[in-house]
Parts: structure tokens; C-alpha cells; sequence
């Protein structure tokens, strides 16, 4: 997750891994093999390429977008076809979509698509530059939403370009913050990040709301909760997906100092407290 | 020369068919256009498509060469737009007889003349086809392995046919019109016709082969329309 | 045709030698040749801008501006002087007829497209400032659509000019006339008077790309001037996907 103000260079970044921007000093490895020493047709068709503008092939129909790089790594037709369905459903499209042309589809549509036809030849390694920066809020959302659902069931190592921090923090294992001029500012996890700012530029850059950030990033079944037995008796009950800066809005709506913890059956596995989630964030970080 | 300042009582050598009056001078005397189709008509018209077909082949292989050139070499479209636009200003007929000593009556006179009128608007189509290309497809394309050529063939030509073959149109329409006037000089086309008629002062030829022309003129037109429309079935689809 | 003299090195020598011995002569077809055009781009202005404007404004008629105006412009000039012969008789009025129909499609499909083309947005928000139909017209899309009225024009003109050279094949008046007469007027003279033309013709486009610039309001030079082709407009494109 590259992440920083624009003149920081995280696009460059990227695009020096697939070597569209070409490396003067220094090297880059992917599994230990440099990408310089690659034949930079092969090193591209091995890497997965979605760009916020997507590029989408105005003249090929959707199926065919997605059959591209297939097709040029000679793959039989029934192969191209099952997998264009196949990336269409994993996308949330419909298989018919296959048929239709980009200038038929909405801009969201637009990025699915262009994200099945970067995952078509089941690359190992994908880079993303800003995907969702020009949809509207809601669809970003729901695509994050899915994206990371799709990434968990694939499993790819993702660079993914954004200057967007929350999305940084919502998406990332591992963030890189950039400065103008292409300094590193940070490399952590977003939690660290969040805890523990190495410069003001970064403190700065995460806002001031950081504290809250973090505890977006946790959910109440992830922490150890206080015995229930503490709990006042009219206490507002959370499910324990519920992430700490939800349990915390709850508490300061409800004017209540805790919340129950309850499970879907109705069981409740105890509770936490207005104190708890002070104390929580002054810990050291966990992850 | 054919310099007609009034419209002398001259006799066609051809006015005297059967159910035509000589010199009566008819808008149609359909017994002449049935009589002389095979002789007249119909070779002028089968001229004139080959007239056309050769010098707007010739002129696309010419343009199209040069506006890939251009698309790489930046520099290479002023100049080559500069010239071609400079041809454009020549009146046709005098570009046809400037070049007659030098390649004599022949086919290759006009032909010559027809590909440089063809140069422009081919040219500059091409090329604007190319560029017109987003760059973020194009981005797209290299991010994914597509090599230079591939990208060429798979990603800019298919995306630059609309604007090709719209010069294409416009590049056989221009050369109808342009070979029609060639016959003053060559004895080709439908434009023979035309002159032999205005010459003698003949309504039904010089009538009939315009019309001729005309309508093939529209035809082409047509056709192309047709055949674009065929291969550009994305253009269509829109939401 | 008879070839009165040989090309040679001499050849363009002697066609300014000619153009300063007869040029009294070659004044006078001159200024006929320009009349003619003038008369002819003037009559296509006069139909075909308003016309296309108004279309655009009211966006409506898009077939009629491109698609039948695209079939005007594939008629030989030739052909329709041939054809309009017997109705007009010898002269200039069946000249000016063909030059007509060349110029006028050119210049109504990119007044047309022009209009049509201005961002709907700008043409709200001027309506939303209380500017009326006309206002709007007038004051917001004209202005904004001159770059392709001018560049319509510059192209019409190019080719009437050029083109006007036809009327010595009907009744004379124009350098045509010496065009078309190589047996009286040998290579040289042909060469001249076609030297001519190709000046007026440069002429016709550089006087209507002046004009262009001088009229096109200041903010747009900044945005798309590259974007507007030098000689076919995206109209002809565009109507060939239509």
C-alpha cells in the first residue's frame, strides 16, 4: 500500500515494478528475481495492471478485455471463455455482461471489468493504481468492500497506489508513506502507522482523528473484553464484529460508560468499557 | 479546346439515332443513352472506378505509411500536412497538364494527380485516428505485456478505423470529383462524356454522364457508410 | 489536347514571365475569379450558417446537417455543372451553383457541430443566470462554436477558389480561362495562372485562419486550439459514425 500527497512518487513506484517507467539506479525484486533481467513482455503478462482511469479496450467487448492477455498467451478459446465467466461472476458481473462493450457500462462496471481482466491470466502479483479514485463514494465502498472479501479468497500480493490514508488504512497489511520528492516517510503496519507516527508530516498526514482510525481498524471480538457481570443493566448490546469506533459512537450516543457484548444467539461474552477503550489505545501495538 | 461561349447550332456526329431528333437537343434522348451505352457510358463508368479505386489504394498506402511515421516522429506531421495542403491549392486541371510532359497522356498522369489530392485528407485523418487513442488504454495495453506492434494492431488501428475510413469516404468522393475533370486531359472516365458533350453541344451526354457521376458518386458514399458501420460494431453500443 | 511546349527548366520562368507581360489580363481574371468565389463562399455562408446554428441551438436536425450535407459535398463539381447546364445556360450562375453546393455542407455541418457540441453544462448554468434563448445563443454558444465555423469556412474557401477554376470549361470568367486554353496560352501561361489560384487559394486559408484567431474569445485559445483539426473537423468523423 503506497500511500502519500501527489508529487511523492508512489505512481512512479509502481510503475517501475512493471517497468513501464524504466529503473535507473537501484533494482527491484520479485521471489528474488530482478525485474530488470525479465523479458519486459513477460514480466508485464505476469503482472496483474489496474489503473483508475481503467483503460478498458473501447472496441473489444467486455469478454474480450478480459481475454487479452490470455489470448496472446495462446490459451484455447474454451479456456478464454470459462475464465472470462469465471472473473466476471468473481467480480460481481454477470456472465451475459461478457457480450456487451465498455461504452455500455457504468463506471463502477467499468473498474470490475477492469480489474477481471488484470486478475485473467491469474497473476501472482498485482499493481493497482488508485482503482477506485474516480467512482463516486458509495460504489468506492462497496467495491473496497469486495475487493478485499475477493482478496481474501485470492491471495495475491497487491501494490496498491492511493492518496487516499483511509482507504490506505482500511485495505493494507503494510503501508508506505511517501513525501513530496519521493522520501520515505513510514513503512508499517496501519496500526503502528496509526499508534506511532515517526514524524510530524506523518502525524499530519494520518489526522488528527488517528486515535479513532485505530480503533476502526479492531473489532470487539478481537480484544479482551471485561467480565459482563460489571455491566449496568440497560448497557446498549453490540455484536462482537463491531469495531471499537462503532462501540465507542454507540457509548457517547447512549451516554452510556460500556456496552454488552452479545453474539447473534443472544449470548453475551461480556463487555467494554468507556475506560477499556482509553486504556486499549494507550497499549502498546499489538499486531 | 473546349472554350464554349454560346451555344452554337453544332452538329453531334452522334445526334442522328433512331427516335431522336438531331440537334433537337432534349434534355434525354433515352434512344442515345440506350444506344450508346456499351460504347460510351458503361466503359466510362468502369473507368472511373478504376480511376478512383487505384489512385485512392495508392494514395492510402502512401498516407498511411507516412501517418505511422508520424505518429512515431512527431515532427514528421506539420511537414508532411504542409505539403499535402499545399497540393490542395493547386487547381486540378493545371497540376494534370503540368505533369503531361512530363508522364505524357497516360493513365499515370492522372493518376499521379488523383493520389496527391488523396494525400491530405487521408493523412491527417490517419494520424488524428491514431492520437485520438486515450492514453490510459494505451497505458493499459503496455501494463499488460502488449508489445509495441501488438498495440499497433490490436489497440490503435482497430480504435483509428472510424476516423480512416471516414477519410477514406471523403478521399473517394474527392477523386470522383476530381476524375471527372482529369478527362479534359486524358480520355477516361465519365468526365469524356461530359466534355465530349459540352463540346458539341450535346445536353443528352454531358447531362447524362453527370448524372452518372453523381450518382456514383452517392453510391460510393453509401457503400462506405455501410462497410464502416459493419466493422465498428462498438460505436453502436452506448448505454 | 495539344501539348504546346515542353516542361522544362524554363517552364516556371516563363510563366512569370507571363504573368508580367498579360498582367493586365491576368488582373482582370483575377479579379473575376475572386468575384466568382466571393459570390459563391458569400451565398454559402448565407445559407448554410444559419441554418446550421440554429440546428445546433435548437439540437435538432443532426441528419440533416451531417448526413445530407455529407451527400452534398460527395457531388462532382464537374458533374453538377453538366447537369445543371440546361436549366442555368452558359455562365456563371450554373458555376456559382456548383461552388454553392461544395462549400455550403462543409460550412453548415461544422456550424452544426459547433452549436450542438457546447457543453451542455455552460449552456445551463447561462440559462440558469437568466440569459435568454437568444442571449444564450448569441453571447455563449456562437462564440464558443466560432473555431469550427471558421475552420468550416477556411476549408469551403480553399476549395472554391480552387474549384472556381471550372467556369472556364462554361462560358469563361475566371483564370479558368487560361487554364483550360493551354493552346492559346502555351504550358507557361497554365502554369502562371495556376500559380495564381494556389496564392489565392493560401490566400482564402490564411486570411480565414486570421479571421479565426481575431474572432475566437481569448479563454479559448487556451484550451483546445490543438484540438480543432486543421482540415476536417471532427464533424466528418463523426458523421461517418452516424
Amino acid at each position: 500500500m503506497l500511500v502519500g500527497p501527489s508529487g511523492g512518487g508512489k505512481t512512479t513506484a509502481m510503475k517501475m515494478v512493471n517497468r513501464l517507467i524504466s529503473i535507473t539506479e537501484g533494482d527491484i525484486r520479485i521471489d528474488g528475481t530482478s525485474v530488470r533481467s525479465l523479458n519486459l513482455t513477460d514480466l508485464r503478462r505476469g503482472i496483474g495492471y489496474v489503473i483508475q482511469q481503467v483503460g478498458l479496450f473501447p472496441h473489444l467487448s467486455v469478454g474480450d478485455n478480459i481475454g487479452t492477455v490470455p489470448k496472446l498467451l495462446g490459451w484455447p478459446k474454451k479456456r478464454i471463455h470459462a475464465r472470462s465467466e469465471e472473473l466476471l461472476e468473481l467480480v460481481g458481473l454477470e456472465a451475459a455482461d461478457a457480450k456487451r462493450y465498455p461504452g455500455q457500462l457504468s463506471g463502477g462496471q467499468r473498474q470490475r471489468v477492469g480489474l477481471a481482466r488484470a486478475l485473467a491470466a491469474n497473476p501472482p502479483l498485482m499493481l493497482m493504481d488508485e482503482p477506485f479514485g474516480a467512482i463516486d463514494p458509495i460504489t468506492r465502498e462497496r467495491l473496497q468492500d469486495e475487493f478485499l472479501r475477493l482478496h481474501r479468497e485470492i491471495r495475491k500480493t497487491v501494490i496498491f497506489v492511493t492518496h487516499d490514508i483511509d482507504e490506505a488504512i482500511k485495505m493494507g497489511d503494510h503501508i508506505a508513506i511517501l513525501h513530496q520528492g519521493g522520501v520515505l516517510a513510514q513503512y508499517d503496519t496501519p496500526d503502528e502507522i496509526l499508534a506511532n507516527p515517526s514524524s510530524t508530516f506523518v502525524e499530519k498526514f494520518v489526522g488528527a482523528d488517528r486515535g479513532l482510525k485505530r480503533l476502526s481498524l479492531r473489532r470487539l471480538r478481537d480484544v479482551e473484553l471485561e467480565p459482563a457481570s460489571d455491566a449496568s443493566a440497560d448497557a446498549p448490546r453490540c455484536l462482537p464484529a463491531t469495531t471499537l469506533r462503532d462501540a465507542l459512537s454507540l457509548m457517547l450516543t447512549e451516554g452510556a460508560h460500556e456496552v454488552v457484548v452479545a453474539g447473534d444467539d443472544g449470548e453475551v461474552t461480556g463487555m467494554l468499557s468507556l475506560q477499556r477503550v482509553s486504556d486499549l489505545l494507550r497499549e502498546q501495538v499489538t499486531a | 479546346m473546349i472554350h464554349i461561349v454560346a451555344a452554337g447550332p453544332v452538329i453531334p456526329n452522334y445526334g442522328t439515332a433512331h427516335g431522336c431528333i438531331a440537334n433537337d437537343n432534349a434534355m434525354f434522348c433515352t434512344t442515345w443513352i440506350r444506344e450508346h451505352w456499351h460504347d460510351t457510358l458503361e466503359p466510362a463508368l468502369v473507368q472511373h472506378v478504376w480511376l478512383t479505386a487505384i489512385a485512392v489504394g495508392i494514395g492510402f498506402a502512401i498516407a498511411f505509411a507516412f501517418a505511422l511515421l508520424a505518429h512515431r516522429f512527431g515532427w514528421l506531421a506539420p511537414t508532411f500536412s504542409a505539403f499535402s495542403a499545399f497540393l490542395y491549392t493547386i487547381p486540378s486541371i493545371a497540376l494534370f497538364q503540368l505533369l503531361v510532359p512530363v508522364t505524357g497522356i497516360t493513365v499515370t498522369t492522372i493518376e499521379i494527380g488523383l493520389v496527391g489530392y488523396t494525400l491530405l485528407i487521408l493523412f491527417s485523418n490517419t494520424l488524428a485516428g491514431l492520437r485520438s487513442v486515450p492514453p490510459e488504454v494505451i497505458e493499459a495495453a503496455r501494463g499488460m505485456g502488449l508489445t509495441q506492434f501488438q498495440i499497433l494492431r490490436r489497440v490503435e488501428l482497430p480504435l483509428a478505423f472510424p476516423a480512416i475510413s471516414a477519410g477514406i469516404r471523403i478521399g473517394v468522393v474527392t477523386t470522383i470529383s476530381l476524375a471527372t475533370v482529369a478527362a479534359y486531359i486524358t480520355p477516361y472516365g465519365l468526365g469524356k462524356p461530359i466534355f465530349d458533350g459540352l463540346q458539341i453541344n450535346y445536353r443528352t451526354e454531358y447531362v447524362v454522364a453527370g448524372l452518372l457521376a453523381i450518382a456514383l458518386a452517392l453510391v460510393a458514399d453509401g457503400v462506405l457508410v455501410i462497410v464502416q458501420r459493419r466493422l465498428t460494431p462498438w460505436r453502436r453500443a452506448t448505454a | 489536347m495539344i501539348v504546346g511546349e515542353g516542361f522544362n527548366a524554363h517552364t516556371f520562368a516563363n510563366a512569370f514571365r507571363f504573368l508580367w507581360y498579360d498582367r493586365s489580363f491576368v488582373a482582370t481574371k483575377t479579379l473575376e475569379h475572386l468575384e466568382l468565389s466571393a459570390i459563391a463562399i458569400g451565398i454559402a455562408i448565407l445559407i448554410a450558417l444559419p441554418l446550421g446554428v440554429w440546428l445546433g441551438h435548437i439540437h435538432r436536425g443532426s441528419f440533416l446537417a451531417i448526413n445530407v450535407s455529407n451527400l452534398g459535398r460527395a457531388l462532382p463539381s464537374l458533374a453538377v455543372i453538366s447537369v445543371g447546364l440546361p436549366a442555368f445556360g452558359i455562365g456563371h450562375t450554373v458555376v456559382i451553383l456548383a461552388l454553392v453546393v461544395l462549400a455550403a455542407p462543409l460550412i453548415l455541418t461544422n456550424s452544426f457541430v459547433g452549436v450542438d457540441s457546447v457543453e451542455p453544462d455552460v449552456v445551463e448554468s447561462a440559462r440558469g443566470m437568466g440569459l435568454t434563448p437568444f442571449q444564450v445563443l448569441a453571447r455563449v454558444e456562437l462564440p464558443l462554436a466560432l473555431p469550427l465555423v471558421f475552420a468550416g469556412i477556411r476549408t469551403a474557401a480553399v476549395y472554391v477558389v480552387a474549384t472556381a477554376t471550372l467556369a472556364g470549361v462554361v462560358g469563361g470568367g475566371s483564370l479558368g480561362d487560361i487554364i483550360f486554353n493551354e493552346p492559346t496560352y502555351f504550358l507557361s501561361g497554365v502554369v502562371g495562372a495556376a500559380m495564381v489560384v494556389s496564392l489565392l487559394a493560401s490566400s482564402a486559408f490564411f486570411l480565414f485562419a486570421g479571421l479565426q484567431r481575431l474572432l475566437t474569445p481569448r479563454g479559448l485559445r487556451y484550451v483546445d486550439a490543438a484540438h480543432v483539426p486543421e482540415e476536417e473537423p471532427p464533424s466528418v468523423l463523426e458523421a461517418a459514425a452516424a
